[in-house]
């Protein structure tokens, strides 16, 4: 089968772009975690010059699309004086835009807890910061996996935009080896495939994790 | 430090919410190791009563002293008062990620900063108290609503509070499963706890209370000892609420 040959042949070239996409999408996933939730408690609890900016963060991010962001840090910065490598303006970009989509979802998880929690932690003397801590946190990010987990898996289709500013990654991989080989369906269908697998690697993983922190006596499937 | 017989006191406390008028000028003297109940209809402001005394709720006028220092100063931590200040809530509010033993520690290592093997002996001992001992290692979800209750009393119980605030604590449980929280409650009067009840359960008011303030529409009507409430009630209101009360409560809770 004159595909699987071609898959064969250029699966090196693919893997190493692979490589590059599973590093950027954990940078992202991970530096829009931190940022996503730093957002996200700065809107709920802390005070208002901090709220606003939180706010303003995630509108912007949220509302303007990932590839403006990516030639805005990329092609916009050095007129600021600022230049940035491809790597860090794409990983930039892409922890910048998880971090506003991350922080929706664990701001939904943290008001879904309820005053309640906050209220009880507060009346045996925590502070807030703790309460939210020791209290909130553990509690809203367990809530929070099963929405999140669309997260990371979003996040690593969309670092195929990066091929745009030429970052080695697998589309950029797809790319030259459609227009060296002529062949761009079986091109693309190769990297379509690698995407699935990798997806598929994420979403393993991320279910494993929803089970591992699953709390005794709260499962739908119950244990008892 | 002033030597005073209250454990707690308020004066003229007013909460305002918007134009809504909560409570107004309610004074309260609590001495050291009385049962205080508090009743009265729905939406007269008693949980609210209860928020405000220990600083979860802050209220537009009036002074709470706490063994003679006053809580309501700007200059007081309000989360060190509250540790002082043991409450217990109407729907439990146990930390869900966290087993029995875990909701009573956890005041005990981050708020009291305990080692964690002297944390654990102590809750267990309170889970022992309130006769919880044998579910320690179980979560929330795993207990019934009178055990969850339970578990919540002796979270605040380990906080060592000088007095014990108990909002309805009942009022969201099934009727078989009232009697174990109200014999919790019954032996820590027994054993001299401070405490402030809100609830409608007359059956423990008459029995166990030194005293019951009967609250209507943000006023304090009408206190006195059990029998003067429910024997020679002064006020006509009393008289009716009473009358209702136990015309609702009145077969369940004879004994």
């Amino acid at each position: 089968m004159a595909f699987l040959e071609f898959f064969v042949r250029f699966l090196p070239d693919l893997l190493s772009g692979m490589g590059m996409t599973l590093l950027l999408t954990a940078e992202g996933v991970l530096a829009g975690f931190i940022l996503g939730l730093a957002a996200t408690l700065a809107r709920t609890y802390a005070g208002r010059f901090w709220r606003n900016l939180a706010i303003a963060y995630i509108e912007l991010f949220r509302g303007t699309p990932l590839l403006v962001q990516v030639f805005l840090l990329y092609y916009g910065l050095p007129g600021l004086g600022i230049t940035l490598s491809r790597e860090w303006s794409a990983f930039l970009a892409l922890g910048l835009n998880s971090g506003a989509y991350q922080a929706e979802y664990l701001r939904g998880s943290i008001l879904a807890i309820g005053e309640g929690q906050m209220l009880a932690a507060r009346a045996i003397g925590m502070s807030k910061w703790k309460a939210v801590f020791y209290i909130i946190l553990p509690q809203a990010l367990r809530l929070a996996i099963p929405a999140w987990a669309n997260e990371p898996v979003s996040l690593l289709k969309a670092t195929s935009v990066v091929f745009l500013i030429a970052v080695p990654e697998l589309m950029t991989r797809a790319k030259l080896i459609a227009s060296r080989t002529y062949d761009p369906i079986s091109s693309y269908l190769a990297v379509a495939i690698l995407y699935l697998v990798l997806v598929y690697l994420v979403d393993f993983v991320l279910k494993w994790l929803e089970r591992r922190t699953r709390l005794p006596g709260l499962s739908a499937v119950g244990e008892h | 430090m002033t030597e005073t017989p209250y454990i707690l006191q308020a004066k003229n406390l007013t909460k305002i919410y918007g134009d809504n008028v909560i409570f107004k000028d309610i004074c309260l003297d609590v001495h050291k190791g009385e049962t205080i109940v508090i009743i009265g209809p729905s939406g007269t402001g008693k949980s609210t009563l209860l928020r405000c005394l220990n600083l979860l709720t802050p209220v537009n006028n009036g002074q709470i002293f706490l063994e003679g220092q006053e809580i309501t100063a700007p200059s007081v931590d309000a989360d060190q008062v509250r540790q002082k200040i043991g409450m217990v809530f109407q729907n439990f509010l146990l930390f869900n990620h966290l087993t029995a033993l875990g909701n009573v520690m956890v005041g005990l290592t981050k708020v009291k900063k305990m080692s964690p093997d002297q944390a654990r002996r102590k809750a267990l001992h309170e889970l022992e108290r309130v006769g919880l001992a044998d579910r320690a290692n179980h979560y929330p979800a795993q207990l019934s609503g009178g055990q969850q209750q339970r578990v919540a009393i002796a979270r605040a119980l380990a906080m060592d509070p000088l007095i014990m605030l108990f909002d309805e604590p009942t009022s969201a449980l099934d009727p078989e499963l009232i009697g174990e929280v109200l014999g919790v409650m019954e032996q820590l009067a027994r054993e001299h706890m401070t405490m402030l009840v809100v609830t409608h359960e007359m059956g423990f008011a008459r029995e166990v209370a030194d005293r019951i303030i009967f609250m209507e529409k943000g006023r304090i009507v009408e206190q006195g000892s059990p029998e003067d409430l429910f024997e020679h009630p002064q006020h006509p209101r009393t008289r009716e609420f009473l009358g209702k009360i136990s015309e609702l409560y009145g077969k369940k809770e004879k004994k």
